[in-house]
């Protein structure tokens, strides 16, 4: 597959002056709230340790752990199933509604069964599949993947989120009120509610010695798409177990704080077992999971809960729109894990950060995020997966810079001042510096010319 | 090989070598009474809390919810309405007006209070309900999340949820509304056990 | 105390004033600096670009030139955190490790290690925004950071500012927000990089500051072009100019 023109589609939503402004204002204000809360829960940074520390143990014992949950969610009478990959992952599900009958879906937000591409699977399968997260059903209508993993539809302003809904629901396209809004939504999507026969919600945790798969929404939409229907099914990616309850608590206090600035979401529900009368299922997916726990400059990175703080803090993400990324996940987060799928396709995400390090001291989980940004740069390069005339110049600038006498002649001639960027601003065509940027002026002499013949004769 | 003998084996291959899981502290506080906390951060998440319990339940419900023609009550101290398990299906809890059930447990830090199966019956009556009300004895309100988790519900239930506040949603205009998909108020009263 | 002074090779190009005052200033507070003749360049614009290789040679030479010095002190923060924090391509030797810890950007130098007290020559009765790169902040923490809210504030650069006469500091928003240089970021992403220089230069204008002041001219390259193609009035210099004062 082709490499995503992420600069190219940055491009595009940064010269969309109204909707980057709005999408830089909103992701900034959550930023300020997670900054608010923080500052009430004196041990913040003591939780970010902790939390750090238990997914670290239980990633490098994961086995036992996940051998321990499949066995405690059994005992409670749910049925685990295991998938590879994404294909594994919808056969199963698929499967399960298939043998019984169902052809009706709701669900609530999960990206690992976005990462699987789960929905357009099953709709083309005859599944009517609904999604019951706000955010998640107005991208749904409007045939867009989520622009980010918290709120999926933080892209839209007001304005459009009435356009949408009077084109689908016939509702008033000039309101700009949230609250008219929401509720149009909740009039259409109650009946789907009561009527679907499955309900497939994702998981925030899952707890080892319980069983439980615990979510973490505002709308309460897990709890109906898990208790309406009959049949509960559970999508877990392998890296969301943790052990016992007493370190659920940790996340929970640290997951909603990070993700909206709220000390806790309106639901925080845990699944152990199957409602009276109906079934759970448990699918287990590793899709790169478990190769991604043997990279050992990026497996910390199987530490994330989710909460997209690095997205809101980031400068470039909330200037560049989340759906520039064109992957399931964007920002800081995404440009760490993308590249382990395919680096060709997403050679040019390492590149689109300014290495600030936000993204890092706002990790609930102190993923060293900018850090492996940089790391992955180095395996870009390593893997040819750099452009040809960049590979050239710094290969030059490397000889260049490395030869004293060469750099001077290089950097004194006098009309060279102008013609010698920093290496860093050559690497690409000339003029991009300039499109919308004065060069810096040549200066009359370096600073070794001024010194050589100010200082350097009296022997320094 | 089967996909849980290769993941397994995938997982047992990679895995990195083991850290130490850390001791979690109950990060206990001197602070101001539980109940105080309680009702400001049920507040901050647009929930009510009542101190103390009406003298006259069935009129307080009919004051409050003029319009409500369908109670559920799951408690012994609002006898009338229907019961948790009189609704034949889990889809017809969407004709409740009013849901009254009684937590076990609440959590001053977060305002929030438990429900499980084992106080619902049937668990759709706490989200399909337009409105909510939860007893709670103020005596087993405990401090934080820590000492929440120790609670045997969550252990034991097939579903337990912490409740905080009535449904919301922020993904359209940033600010949180009200309701989202599931209940439109929800209110908490201090009333003791009996 | 052996002191060895390295200045980046966009100073030594673009800027050599700053080079300049970092020199003077230095030699002011009763510093022996000395400035090895055959330096060239950390090698950060190889190695943040994943190009290890081609940074190997650089650094190497970079350590040869430095290893005598029990000090050396560059005026770059994004200089000083690679120097310190990454330069790993160069082989590892005591030699390179030894250069790697001794490397102060010019900030850290006054601040931690001379502890300068005044700059009794210099005078600025001008309202001046701090702009203090990510590299400085979050690499040689130089200043609080605003993600970290149980932290102490403090802000080295602001600190010596501050003793400067007349010198004003004007707030504003999103303060330690980055300017969108970014190395090859600024070209790779230039549109991005743009917007984000030209929102830090509007929300200086509503701090109503008339200069920009900053330890990273990598930075102060980016706000200064944005500012000139836009047509908006700033003034912006390093640090050391301001606490060199007039020059003698």
């Amino acid at each position: 597959m082709r490499p995503i023109p992420l600069a190219e589609n940055s491009a595009k939503f940064v010269a969309d002056k109204g909707h980057e402004g709005h999408f830089d204002a909103k992701l900034w204000m959550i930023r300020q709230k997670r900054d608010a809360m923080a500052r009430t829960i004196p041990e913040w940074e003591e939780l970010r340790d902790l939390a750090s520390a238990i997914k670290e143990h239980t990633l490098s014992n994961l086995v036992h752990y996940l051998e321990t949950f499949e066995a405690s969610a059994k005992r409670n009478g749910a049925v685990v199933h295991w998938a590879r990959d994404a294909k594994e992952h919808n056969e199963i599900v698929h499967g399960i509604l298939k043998d019984r009958g169902a052809t009706t879906l709701i669900k609530s937000k999960s990206m690992l069964t976005e990462e699987c591409d789960t929905r357009p699977y099953l709709e083309s399968r005859g599944i009517v599949v609904t999604e019951t997260d706000l955010g998640e059903r107005i991208q749904q209508l409007d045939h867009e993947p989520p622009a980010h993993i918290v709120g999926p539809a933080h892209q839209k302003t007001t304005a459009d989120v009435a356009k949408l809904f009077a084109r689908e629901y016939g509702s008033d396209p000039a309101s700009r009120e949230p609250t008219y809004l929401a509720n149009v939504m909740r009039e259409h999507t109650r009946p789907l509610i009561l009527e679907a026969s499955a309900g497939l919600t994702g998981a925030n945790f899952a707890v080892a010695e319980t069983g439980a798969i615990v979510t973490v929404t505002n709308e309460g939409n897990a709890d109906l798409s898990g208790n309406a229907p009959k049949i509960r099914i559970c999508s877990v990616g392998i890296e969301k177990i943790i052990p016992r309850n007493e370190h659920l608590a940790v996340f929970v206090r640290i997951l909603t704080p990070s993700a909206t600035g709220k000390r806790i979401t309106q639901y925080t529900s845990h699944f152990l077992g199957p409602r009276q009368g109906g079934e759970m299922h448990i699918v287990l997916v590793d899709n790169g999971r478990s190769a991604r726990l043997g990279m050992e400059k990026f497996w910390t990175a199987l530490k994330c809960i989710r909460c997209g703080a690095c997205l809101d803090t980031c400068p470039v993400f909330r200037r560049s729109g989340g759906l520039s990324y064109e992957s399931t996940y964007a920002g800081p987060i995404g440009m760490v894990l993308m590249p382990a799928l395919d680096a060709h396709r997403y050679r040019e995400f390492p590149k689109a950060s300014t290495l600030n390090g936000s993204c890092t001291n706002v990790c609930p989980v102190k993923i060293n995020l900018h850090e492996q940004i940089y790391e992955w740069r180095e395996v870009m390069e390593k893997k040819g997966e750099k452009p040809f005339v960049e590979k050239i110049l710094m290969n030059a600038a490397g000889r260049l810079l490395s030869h004293p006498g060469a750099y001077r002649a290089a950097s004194q001639a006098a009309n060279a001042f102008v013609r010698i960027l920093p290496r860093w601003a050559v690497y690409n065509p000339f003029n991009t510096w300039g499109r919308q940027r004065e060069m810096p002026a040549p200066a009359s002499e370096t600073f070794h010319e001024w010194y050589r013949k100010n200082r350097k004769h009296r022997g320094k | 090989m089967g996909a849980r003998e290769e993941i397994l084996d995938n997982v047992r291959k990679n895995q990195p070598c083991g850290r130490d899981l850390p001791a979690v502290p109950m990060f206990h506080r001197e602070g101001r009474p539980v109940t105080e906390t309680f009702a400001a951060a049920l507040k901050t998440m647009a929930g009510e809390t009542i101190e103390r319990p009406p003298s006259d339940f069935a009129e307080f419900l009919q004051r409050r919810f003029p319009a409500a023609k369908n109670i559920c009550s799951a408690v012994p101290e609002f006898p009338g309405g229907k019961k948790p398990l009189d609704f034949p299906d889990w889809a017809s809890p969407a004709a409740i007006d009013v849901t009254v059930v009684r937590s076990p447990l609440g959590v001053a830090e977060t305002g929030s209070v438990l429900l499980s199966e084992k106080e619902l019956g049937v668990n759709t009556i706490a989200f399909l309900a337009h409105d909510i009300i939860v007893l709670l004895d103020p005596k087993r309100i405990v401090e934080n999340i820590h000492d929440a988790y120790a609670h045997p519900a969550f252990r034991d239930s097939n579903y337990a949820v912490l409740l905080t506040g009535p449904s919301g949603t922020a993904d359209v205009g940033g600010i949180v509304v009200h309701p989202a998909q599931a209940v439109t108020t929800m209110t908490v009263i201090f009333w003791p056990e009996s | 105390m052996r002191v060895g002074l390295m200045i980046p090779c966009y100073v030594d190009v673009f800027y050599p004033e700053v080079g300049i005052a970092t020199l003077e200033l230095l030699e002011k507070l009763g510093v022996e600096v000395e400035y090895p003749f055959d330096q060239t360049c950390c090698g950060q614009p190889m190695a943040n670009s994943g190009y290890a290789g081609d940074a190997r040679a650089t650094e190497e030479l970079l350590v040869r030139n430095f290893a005598k010095f029990e000090y050396v002190v560059i005026p770059s923060g994004s200089c000083a955190h690679h120097i310190r924090n990454k330069m790993t391509a160069a082989a590892a030797t005591p030699e390179r490790d030894h250069v790697r810890s001794r490397t102060f950007d010019l900030v850290e130098f006054l601040h931690d290690v001379l502890r300068a007290s005044e700059f009794p020559w210099a005078e600025f009765p001008r309202r001046v925004a701090v702009h203090t790169s990510c590299s400085a902040i979050r690499g040689l923490h130089e200043e609080s950071m605003s993600e970290r809210v149980h932290d102490a504030e403090f802000s080295k650069p602001k600190s010596l500012l501050r003793k400067v006469k007349g010198l004003e500091i004007a707030e504003f928003d999103r303060a330690d927000e980055c300017c969108g240089f970014g190395g090859t970021f600024a070209v790779n992403e230039e549109a991005v990089s743009v917007k984000m220089g030209v929102d830090k230069l509007d929300f200086v204008a509503k701090g109503r500051a008339d200069c920009v002041v900053s330890s990273d001219m990598s930075c102060l390259m980016h706000l200064q072009g944005c500012a000139k193609r836009l047509g908006r009035n700033l003034s912006f210099l390093h640090i050391a100019q301001v606490l060199n004062g007039p020059r003698a």
